[in-house]
């Protein structure tokens, strides 16, 4: 019940957010705020009476009850479609992500949405519930179904409160988005027929689905439907190409929530589904899968270094960061996993701050083009700090979160294969190269005279809380990363030793 | 005929009925607001009619089967019928003029749709979609003043005149072939007089399923779509989507099913090219529409096209997941289908310039119910979760990958990709900031557009009640 009533104050907390405009102006972000920071109070209440996420005992994966929550309740028996949702150790880390993020795009809409604030804070909580539902759902039919119900609260922030070319933007995120989805719901349909024509049972359970047996090109077919689905979420090469205008034609909030959450939602899609019920189709898919990721990770970082526009050179920056978080799923061995994943938390936060950097700067300079910024470290000290903070960390420096997570990425590949990992590693020093020019073309160098008599404000306290929980939690991440990685081991273990049948182990031998 | 056939046929006789008693009417006192009530009293006792018919379902003579599945659409497009009375008030109510003919057209139309629905035999089909069809040309053409209803009505007169022509020339060859008529009598005998004359049976069904193909409007035989939906009141439309259609895709399968048609596979490899054609052709044509009538008429072309999907895969299905689909497919697309129109015509009425996707910017903030209505009816026809047109589609794709039918559902894929854009531009238009009025609708007008946009809701995040019922039809 736990997990309904997390969604269900959300979905709630949205209604009220639009009600409580009638109070006062500026009551639906306060009253936004209350509900995401009451839901993760709620979450950790609940989670304080179970035993210590380090002493996790391994989940079995096909079996919900080792699993650290799991509810199940009938919602249209004639297809076997039930309420199934269940959390394990990574489903736990994403929701905290979530919740975590969510607020802090809570704030960063504190002063930048002028018009229909209590509609915007209802459709931020709505997506913020709709992405919870993913992260936790395990029927296939309802991990379906939040999956393409996030995206419409999301499609209306960026068409609504968007900037300049926000219809073209959230057109594009929506169709590419729908379009995958219809295809991954094809390859869920054929699954639960597969299964159905072998054990007569219609269910679309994750439990019951993991063991399907069939041929092995059935099998190819359906996890390439996933594998797709996913991919266009997260981004990877040469499915990004709605990214950059989403990111960068959202509000701030659209942007924190889009890079910081919803694309995790496809790397942890792949990690939960794609690999997971198709072993050994998605293992022997592994090579050209990485070589995506590998291509990612170069061909984001070019791109990112051709931007003029500060928010799509960020945009660029996650489809070469995405990319790592897809070479670490398909290496599938242990340290590469707990990169991904370690890359997912941590590429949350860099890139989230990044995004609202670049809203406060567009809600002071009104421009995005950093051919006019110039010398802003002067006038605005904090925030310039703040920002090179974050490119820092955003280009791996040892130390932070970032750092960690490549790393274990790139040590997972060497062991799979050298010649991928030296592609891959190669991101890093691009990532250095345009990370400094965006901090150089935007904070340093000669003051800009047109700034210089506008009067430019600094980041005030509001804007430094926030940007200190997030720079506290890459430092925390980067120095000691171990509750990260301990929430997520039992799950990777448990998940390796799922896909460990005979045949994959001689698939890994030969590479 | 005995005394329980009468009661089978309550629906039929009700009907009748109230356009007898409109006619008595119209003779003693022309009054228009008399006549909306006794249609409305009319349409709710035929209503109670279908139901109770159930007790006492049987084959009424040769012409009509009565059964529950045949029961339950005539109560469908009833409630069908009803909103589109509701709707029709409005439009048809300009001061100093007589238009109560109309509700007599509407009345004669339904009952036409009723007999297609029951019809068993080729007599009941023809004489149904005759009836209706002739009732719909007039109501078309209804306000005299205009020249697109005119426009609308010829080109619906003169094609659907063609295809009547071809479907009872199909019908004369089908005859020649096995000497039946009857559904159920071709079913026994066609098999034997295909492999004696396989040609008489292939032409015929292939030029019956021409001249349905052009009421269902698949593609190639949707070239009057847009225009007639344009042209006609906004109502008349609506009633020509959801009724019209929906009674001839129940005839169609029907026909289908139990004239065991789908055993040719030359007929099966028409229905495919229909089905890909009209998929590809309605979503690609739907995209450059400006006016929301013509929209919705190409998608509806589409639609049509992702349920013939479901009929094609009768050669490898049982009838029971098949005809449980079709109940749902339709039933969602029906109810989706009228809260469009339902909001249209409350919003632009029969004015060409306010129907213009433009027109609708910033309808979210002056008239947020309407909006929310409409959303909700674009979002279910796009086929998004939580809205009963993804059911429908999860009903389609179902049956298709049990069957197989990979390349229909790469289409399906496809054409349902294309189709989110434009139905996208209508919600991103209405969400688009505007200062404008705050006209409000009527109170029945906003308690139709509730009702349907929960209803559309309810069938799609809670399907189980349906789905069982759908099942034991």
């Amino acid at each position: 019940m736990v997990m309904i009533n997390l969604i269900v104050i959300l979905l709630a907390g949205g209604l009220l957010a639009i009600l409580s405009e009638r109070i006062s102006d500026t009551m639906p972000r306060k009253v936004a705020m209350a509900v995401v920071l009451a839901d993760l109070l709620y979450l950790l209440v609940c989670l304080s009476g179970m035993p210590e996420i380090t002493q996790l005992q391994a989940p079995v994966a096909n079996d919900p009850s080792t699993w650290l929550m799991h509810f199940k309740a009938d919602w249209i028996p004639a297809f076997g479609i039930s309420i199934e949702l269940a959390l394990d150790g990574i489903s736990l880390l994403m929701v905290l992500l979530t919740l975590v993020l969510g607020a802090i795009a809570i704030s960063a809409s504190w002063t930048d949405i002028v018009v229909r604030k209590g509609f915007f804070e209802a459709n931020l909580l709505w997506s913020l519930a709709g992405v919870l539902g993913v992260f936790m759902a395990l029927d296939l039919m309802l991990f379906f179904l939040f999956w393409e119900v996030m995206l419409i609260p999301m499609y209306f922030m960026i068409a609504i409160w968007g900037h300049e070319n926000r219809g073209y933007a959230a057109m594009k995120f929506f169709i590419f988005t729908q379009a995958s989805g219809l295809l991954m719901l094809m390859s869920i349909l054929a699954l639960v027929a597969v299964n159905h024509s072998g054990t007569g049972v219609w269910t679309f359970s994750y439990f019951d689905l993991l063991n399907t047996e069939m041929a092995e090109r059935t099998a190819h077919w359906i996890m390439l439907g996933f594998f797709i689905a996913f991919v266009v979420k997260l981004p990877g090469f040469p499915f990004h190409t709605w990214l950059p205008d989403a990111h960068t034609q959202a509000p701030t909030a659209g942007s924190v929530i889009l890079a910081g959450i919803l694309l995790k939602t496809g790397a942890y899609g792949l990690i939960r589904f794609a690999v997971p019920l198709f072993p050994e189709a998605a293992l022997n898919f592994s090579y050209p899968a990485m070589l995506l990721g590998a291509a990612g990770v170069v061909y984001g970082a070019v791109l990112a270094f051709g931007q003029t526009d500060f928010k799509r050179l960020i945009a660029y920056s996650s489809v070469s960061h995405m990319g790592f978080v897809l070479l670490g799923i398909y290496a599938w061995n242990e340290l590469a996993l707990q990169g991904a994943v370690m890359q997912m938390v941590a590429h949350g936060f860099s890139t989230a701050a990044l995004f609202m950097i670049a809203g406060s700067l567009q809600e002071r300079l009104h421009t995005r083009d950093m051919r006019e910024m110039s010398g802003l470290w002067q006038q605005m000290p904090r925030m310039g700090a703040v920002a090179m903070f974050f490119v820092v960390a955003s280009l791996g420096l040892p130390g932070l979160g970032n750092f960690v997570a490549e790393f274990l990425v790139l040590l997972g590949l060497f062991q799979v294969n050298v010649w991928i990992t030296v592609v891959a590693a190669t991101g890093l020093i691009t990532g250095a190269a345009y990370s400094l020019l965006l901090m150089q073309r935007s904070f340093q160098g000669e003051v800009n005279k047109k700034w210089a008599e506008y009067g430019l404000i600094d980041f005030g306290s509001r804007e430094m809380l926030t940007m200190t929980v997030m720079i506290i939690a890459l430092i925390v991440l980067g120095v000691y990363p171990q509750p990260v990685l301990d929430a997520a081991q039992p799950v990777l273990q448990s998940l390796l030793e799922l896909t460990a049948t005979p045949a994959v182990a001689a698939v890994e031998l030969a590479q | 005929m005995n005394a329980t056939m009468f009661s089978a046929l309550a629906p039929i006789l009700m009907l009748s009925l109230t356009a007898i008693v409109l006619m008595i009417q119209a003779s003693i006192k022309r009054d228009q607001s008399v006549a909306w009530v006794i249609t409305a009293i009319g349409f709710t006792l035929t209503l109670w009619g279908a139901s109770y018919a159930r007790d006492f379902t049987q084959p009424v003579t040769i012409l009509l089967q009565v059964d529950h599945w045949s029961l339950f659409f005539t109560s469908l497009i009833l409630l069908a019928s009803l909103v589109i009375l509701v709707l029709s008030r409005e439009t048809f109510s300009p001061e100093g003029e007589r238009k109560e003919e109309y509700y007599l057209l509407l009345v004669l139309s339904v009952l036409g749709a009723v007999v297609l629905i029951q019809s068993s035999h080729m007599v009941s089909l023809l004489l149904g979609m005759e009836l209706m069809g002739v009732a719909l040309y007039a109501m078309i053409a209804f306000p005299e003043r205009g020249q697109l209803p005119l426009e609308g009505a010829i080109k619906y007169l003169v094609l659907s005149a063609c295809a009547s022509a071809m479907l009872l020339y199909g019908f004369a060859l089908i005859y020649a072939a096995t000497g039946e008529l009857s559904f159920a009598g071709i079913g026994a005998k066609g098999a034997a007089a295909y492999a004696e004359n396989p040609m008489l049976i292939m032409a015929g069904s292939a030029m019956v399923l021409a001249g349905i193909g052009f009421k269902l409007s698949v593609a190639p035989f949707h070239m009057w779509t847009p225009d007639v939906y344009q042209g006609a009141p906004t109502p008349v439309t609506g009633f020509l989507a959801t009724v019209s259609k929906g009674a001839v895709f129940i005839a169609l399968s029907r026909f289908y099913i139990d004239g065991a048609l789908h055993q040719y596979s030359g007929l099966n490899t028409a229905l495919v090219v229909l089905a890909v054609a009209s998929m590809l052709v309605g979503n690609w044509l739907a995209l450059r529409q400006e006016n929301i009538k013509r929209l919705l008429a190409y998608s509806s072309i589409a639609h049509f096209g992702y349920l013939l999907v479901v009929l094609i895969a009768l050669t490898h299905l049982d009838t029971g997941l098949i005809s449980q689909s079709i109940t749902f497919y339709l039933t969602a697309y029906i109810l989706t289908t009228l809260a469009a129109f339902a909001v249209v015509s409350t919003v632009a009425g029969e004015d060409p310039a306010k129907q213009d996707i433009g027109a609708f910017e910033g309808l979210f903030w002056h008239r947020p119910l309407e909006a929310s209505a409409l959303t909700v009816a674009m979002l279910s026809l796009a086929g998004i979760p939580l809205t009963a047109g993804f059911m429908a589609k999860f009903f389609v794709i179902t049956v298709g990958i049990q069957s197989g039918l990979w390349g229909l559902l790469a289409v399906l894929v496809v054409g349902s990709a294309v189709g989110i854009y434009y139905y996208l531009r209508v919600i991103f238009a209405m969400s688009k900031s505007t200062d404008g009025d705050g006209e409000s609708a009527n109170l029945l007008e906003n308690i139709l557009a509730l009702a349907l946009l929960v209803s559309i809701l309810v069938l799609g995040s809670w399907p189980q009640p349906f789905i069982a019922y759908a099942g034991g039809l």
